[in-house]
């Protein structure tokens, strides 16, 4: 398993915006680079890119939820 | 009737403002605050403090009913929302009187009527403010030439039936007229099922000069002089100053007196601003809108008329008339605020919500600092970025810039990227310093690479 981890505290979203499907669900496959969600800090959207290529098991962070700098967003088996 | 508690339902470097202005009034003063927030400077200066709700601003500073009840539970009888969040917001205002107590600002009439861009023309027109000249209303593409003769080219054509920037062209003659308004109603057409065009002159690249007002409800204002807002990245202001640089007085005197004549003729409560577009070369100014809460940049024109804005705000909604005439507003001097957000300027402004590590702020004759900083304080990531202002005053706008730099580069805030370096750069800039800039020159400067790692102090 690997985690992906927050890079900044924020807000975390699943999707791009209220009315689209989630970046990722159970069973994708993830590339590097790939978008698997967004942070709000301070008024400004910044992607959470994976760095690592695997299969998207889930989020662990909820949606629309604050996070903080280092927090597990979400798992890649 | 005088307020005697004071609810202020805002956050950050404005709540601390509105606490100082309270005090120094005898005011008693009860902060609202998110459960992110709870450490926050305005907090622990106020006398009391309420939890209107959770991080998100939603469900905190911008629900009305949590704010309402937390303001008349507290026991306050009056509230001041400070700018953004909900100090433009109508349904709050009306919200707060319902209630049984004083909103600080005007009534909510007035922010309606204000907010709505076609109403807000139309008063200025009605009040002999001149307004940016266009079609006054739909046109035909036919009528659309006869129309750009009048006021002048480039002129910018827009669907009537639009907005956020759809279906906007710009014709810079009559012959690229003729070729644009036909496809600009096609599109209109197709895309709102109204073919309508509405015509505007284009001013080229303007400058942003805005009016200070403060009115009593009466139909009495007075102004307090312009400021000079034309250094914004991404339409949000960075720097400004005041008086403007490079203004006729006569053009200074119109400003400043439509302003005070739509303010009158709304029949303004509070401190107000009335923005303008300036267009430098021809010597013509337009109104653009009207602000009807106090602003980021209000200290700029404290710092030359030596009178303090929000506490006149907190008179006045307490049933005071105009506590000055017009011929005590005098303008000494030049002043500058520069934006400290908690941003990264060398890395495409990317936020930087740390911890403040350490804090050294310059003292001295004409140095004021507004901000909500304290050692130790984590910088919550949930709201806007900005840390505090920096603000100058000197006897000439010259002397002002210079003190602008020492000033910045003796404050230290530790653990934060902030845009210091920004503002260094800009006030070691020739263009900045002749005062040779327009709205639209920041983000070219930036884009040409005019901020470098080595500008950094």
């Amino acid at each position: 398993m690997t985690d992906i981890v927050s890079p900044l505290p924020g807000t975390f979203y699943h999707k791009p915006d209220p009315n689209s499907a989630p970046f990722k669900s159970a069973g994708d496959a993830v590339a590097v680079g790939d978008t698997i969600g967004l942070i709000e800090v301070m008024k400004t959207f910044i992607e959470v890119k994976a760095e690592a290529a695997g299969t998207f098991s889930d989020y662990v962070a909820a949606d629309a939820t604050p996070v903080s700098a280092g927090d597990v967003l979400a798992k890649m088996g | 009737m005088a307020i005697e508690t004071l609810f202020i339902a805002n956050r950050g470097e404005i709540a601390v403002r509105i606490i100082r202005a309270a005090q120094s009034l005898g005011i008693k003063t009860v902060q609202a605050y998110s459960e992110a927030d709870a450490e926050m400077l305005a907090v622990r200066l106020a006398d009391e403090a309420v939890c209107v709700g959770p991080a998100p601003a939603a469900k905190s500073y911008l629900n009305i009913s949590a704010v309402v009840a937390a303001a008349k539970d507290a026991g306050a009888d009056a509230v001041h929302p400070g700018y953004g969040f909900l100090a433009e917001n109508a349904d709050f205002a009306r919200a707060v009187e319902d209630a049984g107590m004083i909103f600080v600002g005007p009534k909510p009439e007035t922010i309606e009527r204000m907010g709505d861009k076609v109403a807000a023309r139309i008063a200025a027109k009605e009040a002999g403010v001149p307004t940016v000249p266009g079609s006054d209303g739909r046109i035909t593409a036919d009528e659309a030439l006869s129309v750009a003769d009048e006021i002048g080219y480039p002129v910018m054509i827009k669907a009537a039936a639009g907005g956020g920037g759809r279906g906007i062209r710009i014709a810079q003659d009559a012959a690229e007229l003729a070729r644009l308004a036909p496809q600009a109603r096609a599109e209109a057409e197709a895309a709102f099922g109204d073919g309508g065009l509405y015509l505007e002159k284009v001013i080229v690249n303007p400058r942003h000069i805005e009016v200070q007002i403060l009115g009593d409800g009466t139909g009495a204002a007075v102004h307090c002089y312009e400021r000079e807002c034309s250094l914004q990245r991404r339409r949000q202001k960075v720097w400004e100053e005041a008086p403007a640089f490079g203004l006729p007085d006569a053009t200074r005197e119109a400003m400043c007196n439509a302003a005070v004549a739509l303010a009158e003729a709304v029949n303004y409560r509070g401190a107000g601003t009335i923005e303008y577009l300036y267009d430098a070369v021809a010597d013509e100014f337009y109104f653009i809108e009207m602000n009807t809460r106090i602003q980021v940049e209000h200290p700029v024109t404290e710092m030359i008329t030596g009178l303090d804005l929000v506490a006149m705000m907190l008179r006045i909604a307490g049933g005071e008339t105009l506590p000055v005439t017009q011929d005590q507003i005098t303008c000494t001097g030049h002043a500058i605020e520069v934006r400290l957000n908690a941003e990264d300027p060398l890395m495409q402004f990317l936020p930087f919500p740390g911890k403040v590590a350490s804090l050294s702020i310059p003292e001295g004759n004409g140095l004021r600092f507004d901000h909500f900083l304290y050692e130790g304080y984590q910088i919550p990531p949930f709201y806007d970025s900005l840390l505090g202002k920096m603000i100058v005053h000197a006897p000439t706008r010259e002397a002002a810039i210079d003190l602008m730099a020492e000033t910045l580069k003796d404050l230290e805030i530790g653990g934060l990227k902030t845009t210091t370096p920004l503002h260094l750069a800009l006030a070691a800039d020739p263009g900045v310093r002749a005062g040779d800039f327009h709205t639209q020159w920041l983000e070219p400067w930036l884009d040409a690479g005019n901020l470098t790692s080595t500008d950094a102090a």
